[in-house]
C-alpha cells in the first residue's frame, strides 16, 4: 500500500505533470495602447492646464479586458524623458494636466494603458499642446444674460431712485432702532453692537455697517456710548471710519471714542465668550447682532437677554435665524437686512439696488410659474412643451 | 431671591456629585486634563451668574486665541507670503532671469497691507481706505459669478424640476410666496399681503426644522463635553 501511495505521489511530482504552457503565463501581457491623443488647451480657464483626450485601448472592456488605468506623461520635447504626470481609471477618456509651467508653450504628452498587475501598453502617438488663459467662460454666457437683465434694473431704478423718491416697505425691526436707542439713553446704559464673525467680504458684514452707521448716528444725537467688539481687524477699521463719519454728520465729531471700537479676537468662541462678558459688565440697554453669525448666535443673543436688553437681531445665515427669531425682540431676515441698510440710508444707489432686486425676483417668479407649467405639461408626454421644458432646465443647467 | 437659592442649592448637588464620583471613579493623572477640566468649569460657571472663575476663563481664552492668531497671520501671511517669496525662495526669478510680475504681484499686494497700518497715524489714517476698498470692491466682484451660479442658477433649476406630486406644488408655492414675502417694493396688503403671509409660514417651519435640526448638535456638542469631564478627567465612564 505504501509502496502504491509512493509511486502516486512520483508520479504528481513528474514534470510531465506540470502544465505545458508555464513559460506562456509568466509572458508578459501588454494591453494595447490607447489611440488618437491629442493635447489641448483646456477651455475657459486661466492657463496652466492642458487637456489629454485619447480613445479607449482596445483591450479596454473588450478584448483581452485587462485595463485598468491610463497613465499619462509628459515631456517638454517630443524625443525626450517622458515623466509621469497622472493616471485616471478604465473607461475614461480624458485628463486635465494641471501642472503646467508655461503658457504659450507647447508640451508633449503619450498616454499607455496599464492592467491591473502593473504592466503598461506601449506608448500612445505622441500629442503636443499648449496652455491659454481665456479672458471669457463660454460655458457661463447664461449668466452674462440674466447678469446684464438684472443690471439693466439695477441701471434703470437707479435712474429713477435719483430722480424721484421711490416707494420701499416699512421693515418691522427697523422702527425698533430709535425706541432701543432712545430706551438705552433713559436708562444710562450703552448700546452693543456685535457685528458678527464675517469679513469686510460678506455683503451681510457690509449691510451691518450701514446699518451701524444709522444706529450711530442716533447714539451721537442722544449722547449714548456704543460699543463694538470686533471679530476681523478690517472690519473695526470700518467700523470705526463709519460711526466717525456718523458723529460728524450728527454734528458731535468730539464725542465719538474711537477706544470704543476695538479688537476683540478671531476665535469663534473666544469672540462669544469676549462678547457675554462684554454684557454682564457693561449692561448695555439696546444690542444689535447684525452681520454674520455662526454657532455663537444663541450664546449671544440669550446672554442678551438675560441682562435685559432691547435686541435686534439681524442675519443672512439660515440656520443662525431661528435662534435669533426666539431670542431677540426684532429680527430682520436675511435680505431683510440688506433693505434696512437701504431703507435707513435713504441712499438712491441703494433704494435702487432694492428696487432692481425686486424687480428681478419678479422675473424669477414668471420663470419659475412658467416653468411649472411647461413641467406639468411636458409631464404629459406633450411633444412641444416637453422640449420646451427641457430647453429651459438646460439653459439653467449650462450657467 | 428665591431664584438666587434654587442656583446656589443647585451648584451645591453638582459639587457634591462631582466629589463622589472622584471618589468613585479614576480620576486622571494627567495635568492637562486637570486644567482643562477646570477651565471647561469655570466657563460653564457662567449659568450660575458671572464670577471670578468665568472672568478668569474668558480672559485667559481671549488672550490666548488672539496670541494664537497672531502667530498664525505671522506664519501664514507674512513669513509664508512675503518673507520666503522675496527673500528665501525668490519666486520672481525665473530660470535665472528676474520677473518684474511676479516681483509685483508680491510687492503690491504687501505694499496695500502696509497701509493698513496708516490706521495708528492721525494725518496718514486715511490711506487705510485704499485696502479696504479693494477688498470690498475684488470680493464683490469675485462673488458675482459664484452668487448667480448658486443662488439663482441652481436654485432654479432644482425647483424646476417638477412633478405631478404633492411634494412638488408644496416646494413650488414655498418658493413662489417666500420669494413673495422678500419683495419691498408693495406694501403687503391684500392679495400680496395675504401671499406672504404664507411665504412667512413656509419660512417659518423651514426655521423650526433648522433649529431642531441644530439643536440636536449642540446637544452633541455638550454630550463630548461632558463625556470629557466623566470620562478623560473623573474616569467615572469607561
Amino acid at each position: 500500500m505504501n509502496i502504491l501511495l509512493v509511486f502516486l505521489f512520483l508520479i504528481q511530482q513528474t514534470p510531465d505533470s506540470l502544465p505545458v504552457d508555464t513559460a506562456q503565463v509568466t509572458e508578459i501581457v501588454r494591453p494595447a495602447p490607447p489611440t488618437n491623443v491629442i493635447a489641448k488647451d483646456t477651455p475657459n480657464d486661466a492657463g496652466g492646464s492642458i487637456s489629454v483626450e485619447w480613445d479607449i485601448s482596445a483591450d479596454d472592456g473588450k478584448g483581452l479586458k485587462n485595463v485598468n488605468l491610463y497613465n499619462v506623461y509628459k515631456s517638454k520635447t517630443e524625443e525626450g524623458k517622458f515623466d509621469y504626470v497622472g493616471t485616471v481609471g478604465a473607461a475614461r477618456t480624458s485628463y486635465d494636466d494641471q501642472s503646467v509651467e508655461k503658457d504659450n508653450k507647447g508640451y508633449y504628452y503619450i498616454v499607455k494603458a496599464q492592467t491591473k498587475e502593473g504592466v503598461e501598453s506601449e506608448p500612445s502617438n505622441i500629442s503636443s499642446g499648449k496652455s491659454q488663459a481665456q479672458w471669457f467662460h463660454h460655458g457661463r454666457w447664461a449668466y452674462l444674460i440674466l447678469g446684464v437683465i438684472f443690471t439693466l434694473f439695477f441701471v434703470l431704478y437707479i435712474r429713477m431712485a435719483k430722480g424721484k423718491k421711490l416707494f420701499i416697505r416699512k421693515i418691522a425691526g427697523l422702527d425698533a432702532v430709535e425706541d432701543a436707542v432712545g430706551r438705552s439713553t433713559e436708562m444710562g446704559r450703552p448700546v452693543l453692537f456685535v457685528p458678527g464673525i464675517g469679513l469686510l467680504s460678506d455683503i451681510a458684514t457690509i449691510a451691518a455697517l450701514t446699518i451701524l452707521g444709522k444706529v450711530a448716528k442716533k447714539t451721537a444725537e442722544y449722547e449714548t456710548r456704543v460699543i463694538m467688539p470686533n471679530y476681523d481687524p478690517l472690519v473695526m477699521s470700518a467700523a470705526q471710519e463709519v460711526v466717525k463719519q456718523s458723529y460728524t454728520e450728527a454734528g458731535r465729531p468730539d464725542s465719538f471714542n474711537e477706544k470704543d471700537i476695538f479688537y476683540l479676537t478671531q476665535d469663534q468662541f473666544g469672540y462669544a465668550a469676549g462678547v457675554d462678558g462684554i454684557m454682564l459688565r457693561e449692561k448695555p440697554g439696546a444690542i444689535f447682532l447684525q452681520g454674520i453669525f455662526y454657532a455663537e448666535a444663541l450664546i449671544l443673543a440669550e446672554t442678551g437677554h438675560s441682562v435685559g436688553a432691547i435686541q435686534i437681531a439681524g442675519t443672512d445665515r439660515v440656520t443662525q435665524l431661528p435662534f435669533f427669531i426666539s431670542a431677540c425682540d426684532y429680527t430682520l431676515i436675511g435680505e431683510e437686512m440688506f433693505a434696512a441698510s437701504s431703507y435707513l440710508s435713504r441712499d438712491p444707489i441703494m433704494m435702487g439696488s432694492i428696487k432692481g432686486e425686486d424687480a428681478s425676483k419678479l422675473v424669477l417668479i414668471i420663470v419659475i410659474m412658467v416653468g411649472t407649467v411647461l413641467g406639468i405639461l411636458g409631464g404629459l408626454h406633450l411633444g412641444l412643451f416637453e422640449n420646451w421644458f427641457s430647453n429651459l432646465i438646460n439653459w439653467f443647467a449650462r450657467g | 431671591m428665591k431664584e438666587r437659592k434654587g442656583l446656589i442649592f443647585g451648584s451645591v448637588i453638582l459639587i457634591v456629585v462631582f466629589i463622589i464620583m472622584f471618589i468613585k471613579g479614576e480620576p486622571s493623572k494627567n495635568i492637562m486634563v486637570w486644567i482643562a477640566a477646570i477651565l471647561t468649569l469655570s466657563i460653564y460657571s457662567f449659568l450660575y451668574k458671572d464670577n471670578v472663575f468665568y472672568k478668569f476663563a474668558e480672559h485667559l481664552f481671549v488672550g490666548v486665541s488672539v496670541g494664537y492668531s497672531v502667530s498664525v497671520v505671522w506664519q501664514n501671511a507674512f513669513i509664508r507670503r512675503v518673507f520666503d517669496p522675496l527673500f528665501i525662495t525668490r519666486t520672481y526669478i525665473v530660470d535665472g532671469k528676474f520677473s518684474l510680475y511676479l516681483f509685483l504681484a508680491i510687492v503690491i499686494p504687501t505694499l496695500l497691507g502696509m497701509l493698513m497700518v496708516s490706521i495708528f497715524t492721525k494725518k496718514h489714517g486715511w490711506l487705510i481706505r485704499i485696502p479696504i476698498a479693494f477688498v470690498v470692491g475684488s470680493y464683490a466682484g469675485m462673488g458675482i459669478a459664484p452668487s448667480f451660479q448658486a443662488y439663482i442658477f441652481e436654485q432654479t433649476q432644482s425647483t424646476l424640476y417638477v412633478t405631478l406630486s404633492i411634494s412638488s406644488f408644496i416646494m413650488i408655492v414655498g418658493v413662489i410666496t417666500t420669494l413673495v414675502y422678500f419683495f419691498f417694493s408693495k406694501e403687503h396688503k391684500g392679495f400680496l399681503g395675504k401671499t406672504a403671509g404664507v411665504g412667512i409660514w413656509f419660512i417659518m417651519v423651514a426655521f423650526g426644522a433648522s433649529f431642531g435640526y441644530t439643536v440636536m448638535a449642540r446637544i452633541s456638542l455638550l454630550i463630548g463635553r461632558m463625556n470629557f469631564l466623566l470620562h478623560d478627567w473623573l474616569g467615572v465612564i469607561k
